[in-house]
């Protein structure tokens, strides 16, 4: 981007895809913001053909005032925060796993990433009905071989399992990018910190962490907006009862279940102020790692 | 401090055998430097050394104890790599100071030796930056910098000096050079640029496919070379090797001539020729020369700037006292 010809050629290029994305962005976004103002009940005749009644901040203050809203908020914070901490430390391990030359590499690296591929909705309905359902799954009947009462997770450890299923899913992706960060560090150095007397843990501390902390930055911060939105594993396994119900999915339920599109709109602009709160806070933490 | 015996030592990887067994001793203080074509070993030999590969067989004993299977920490060597190997996220003093903070010393006694270190090298103002923020015969000086704080029993040098720029590899070869004169402790350096053996080796050890060939001071190597291998490697430009009835002449199958031992004269001498390629250097001038009865071009050095331009008739005269003769085997005939 060095001259002036080649900048100008360089913003006319990117121009479709800024105005697409804004499109794409602002549609919507100010779509909740107007609905959200709004009083918009379609099963007591409300619709945007007759015109919609002005509410003020109406929906808002109901949102929040609701018992259900901050219990989900923490829900959101600790599955999302749990499903990081998973990801990132068993990401790292398995990496170092996988970088090591193994017999049968190129299958252990696929059946490593194959979670990623399954739809979260599928994954979901395997996990209820095939590992974790307490008197068919196998997790009951390995409990029962070893003389265990069989756990009924999904009601009794209901956050636990969630927070175990989504991590099983993004296990792949935050390994897949650890292991390309650490086939990247040049093999000198390990030798060299070797030779200077660094162990094995050292070695791990001092050298390999800090190479990869622009990798588990990156890790964070895209898991974490693809977590503040899970829904279909609520969905599918506890439909949001037992303490899961995360802020995506109470306000599907208030959109859904109880036909209120302005008050599900005001929880989505919660949920947007939500993220943005977490994204400056993850930035603040981790962000400048990447600005190196 | 420093006395280095290699027993024997034998290196495969899978079925390729890069090392056969090999013999070499080096002694306390010197400077030994291990020059070859590519792909000779010269790495392989030194990480053996080093303690970063296993030897397949024989015995590497270090200061007469056995350190064959002595893990690369406690060898007490300390090794800069070919691409200095730094730390990228910690500060030059950091990384100099981190083999003394994994050896658990006390915080002012690595404070001192990383000023001391810092001195000697010149990197005192740059301790604070990080490697990325420094230029390659600073990030090269940091890499020593990082040896020498161990006060190791030896230095394991690897190319140290391929990825600089002409003017600082002189800079940086005398900077070496008066290091081992202050530290007087057992270098070990790894090469593949003969002027950097020749000028700073107290042995050159000169190998070929893992074998070593000859080990000598660089002035044994350059007026006795063992074998064709050793004159054809050692000295620039190459010494002229002829075959042939010529080589006959002189009573062996090959005879060896450097081009700085060869009067050159327009008159008349020894070998008629005619000049093809004239290179001047300002302060010599080498001609190659087309020479009858000799296929390839003969290299002769001129002293200054001489008048012969191309195609020019030239004469040679060999000098007969520095002419080597080798027989079929290529082994240097007395
Ligand atoms: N880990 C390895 N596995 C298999 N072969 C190897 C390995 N390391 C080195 N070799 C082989 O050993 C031989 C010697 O390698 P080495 O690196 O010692 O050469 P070198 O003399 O240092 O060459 P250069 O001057 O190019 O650095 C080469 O033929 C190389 O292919
Ligand atoms: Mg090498």
């Amino acid at each position: 981007m060095a001259t002036q010809h080649s900048r100008s050629a360089a913003r006319l290029m990117l121009a479709p895809a800024v105005v697409l994305l804004l499109g794409w962005m602002l549609v919507p976004l100010t779509l909740t913001l107007y609905l959200s103002f709004k009083k918009y009940l379609p099963l007591r005749g409300d619709s945007l053909q007759n015109g919609l009644e002005w509410v003020g901040f109406e929906n808002y203050a109901r949102f929040i005032s609701s018992s259900a809203f901050w219990p989900s908020v923490q829900a959101t914070l600790i599955i999302v925060g749990g499903v990081l901490l998973i990801t990132v430390v068993l990401g790292v391990l398995l990496a170092i796993l996988l970088d090591q030359p193994i017999w049968g590499q190129g299958i252990v690296r696929l059946f490593v990433i194959a979670p990623f591929f399954v739809m979260p909705t599928v994954s979901a309905l395997v996990w209820k009905n095939m590992l974790m359902d307490p008197i068919n799954g196998i997790f009951a009947h390995l409990w029962r071989f070893f003389g265990a009462t069989p756990v009924s997770w999904l009601s009794d450890a209901s956050v636990q399992s969630i927070i175990l299923i989504v991590s099983w899913q993004w296990l792949p992706f935050a390994t897949l990018i650890l292991l390309t960060a650490i086939q990247s560090l040049d093999s000198e150095q390990l030798e060299a910190a070797e030779m200077d007397g660094a162990s094995p843990l050292a070695r791990f501390f001092y050298i390999v962490l800090p190479h990869l902390s622009r990798a588990i930055t990156i890790v964070i911060l895209i898991q974490t907006i693809f977590l503040l939105s899970i829904f279909a594993e609520i969905f599918v396994t506890t439909g949001g009862s037992f303490g899961t119900r995360t802020l995506t999915y109470l306000i599907f339920q208030r959109v859904v279940d109880s036909q209120n599109i302005g008050l599900g709109s005001a929880g989505g602009v919660y949920a947007i102020i939500l993220a943005n709160i977490v994204a400056i806070f993850l930035m603040r933490i981790v962000g400048k790692n990447l600005d190196r | 401090m420093g006395h280095i015996i290699l027993e024997n030592v034998k290196k495969r990887f899978g079925e390729v055998t890069v090392i056969p067994p090999l013999d070499l001793e080096i002694n306390d203080g010197e400077f030994v430097v291990f020059v070859g074509p590519s792909g000779c070993g010269k790495s392989t030999l030194l990480r053996l050394i080093a303690g970063l590969e296993d030897v397949t067989g024989g015995r590497i004993i270090i200061d007469g104890k056995d350190a064959t299977s002595v893990p690369p920490a406690r060898r007490g060597l300390a090794m800069v790599f070919q691409s200095y190997a730094l730390y990228p996220h910690m500060s030059v003093r950091k990384n100099i100071a981190f083999p003394l903070r994994m050896a658990r010393l006390e915080r002012a006694e690595i404070d001192r030796r990383v000023k001391a270190a810092a001195e000697v090298l010149n990197l005192t103002d740059y301790l604070d930056r990080r490697p990325g923020q420094l230029s390659g015969g600073q990030r090269q000086r940091v890499a020593i910098g990082r040896a020498i704080v161990r006060e190791p029993a030896a230095f394991l040098f690897d190319e140290p000096l391929s990825n600089l720029d002409a003017a600082l590899r002189v800079g940086m070869r005398l900077e070496i050079s008066e290091l081992h004169k202050r530290l007087e402790t057992t270098m070990i350096y790894v090469t593949h640029d003969q002027v950097e053996a020749m000028t700073m080796a107290d042995k050159i050890v000169v190998l070929r496919a893992g074998n070593i060939e000859q080990v000598g001071s660089p002035l044994e190597l350059y007026r006795n070379p063992r074998n064709l291998f050793v004159a054809g490697f050692i000295g620039s430009p190459k010494m002229n090797l002829i075959n042939g009835s010529i080589a006959a002449q002189h009573g062996a199958e090959t005879i060896g001539i450097r081009p700085e031992h060869i009067f050159a004269s327009s008159e008349g001498g020894e070998w008629h020729g005619k000049v093809s390629v004239s290179e001047h250097l300002g302060s010599d001038t080498f001609f190659h020369v087309t020479c009858d009865g000799i296929p390839e071009p003969v290299t002769v050095r001129v002293g200054g700037e001489v008048d012969l331009h191309y195609g020019d008739d030239i004469w040679l005269t060999p000098d007969p006292n520095h002419l080597h003769r080798f027989d079929t085997q290529g082994l240097r005939v007395a």
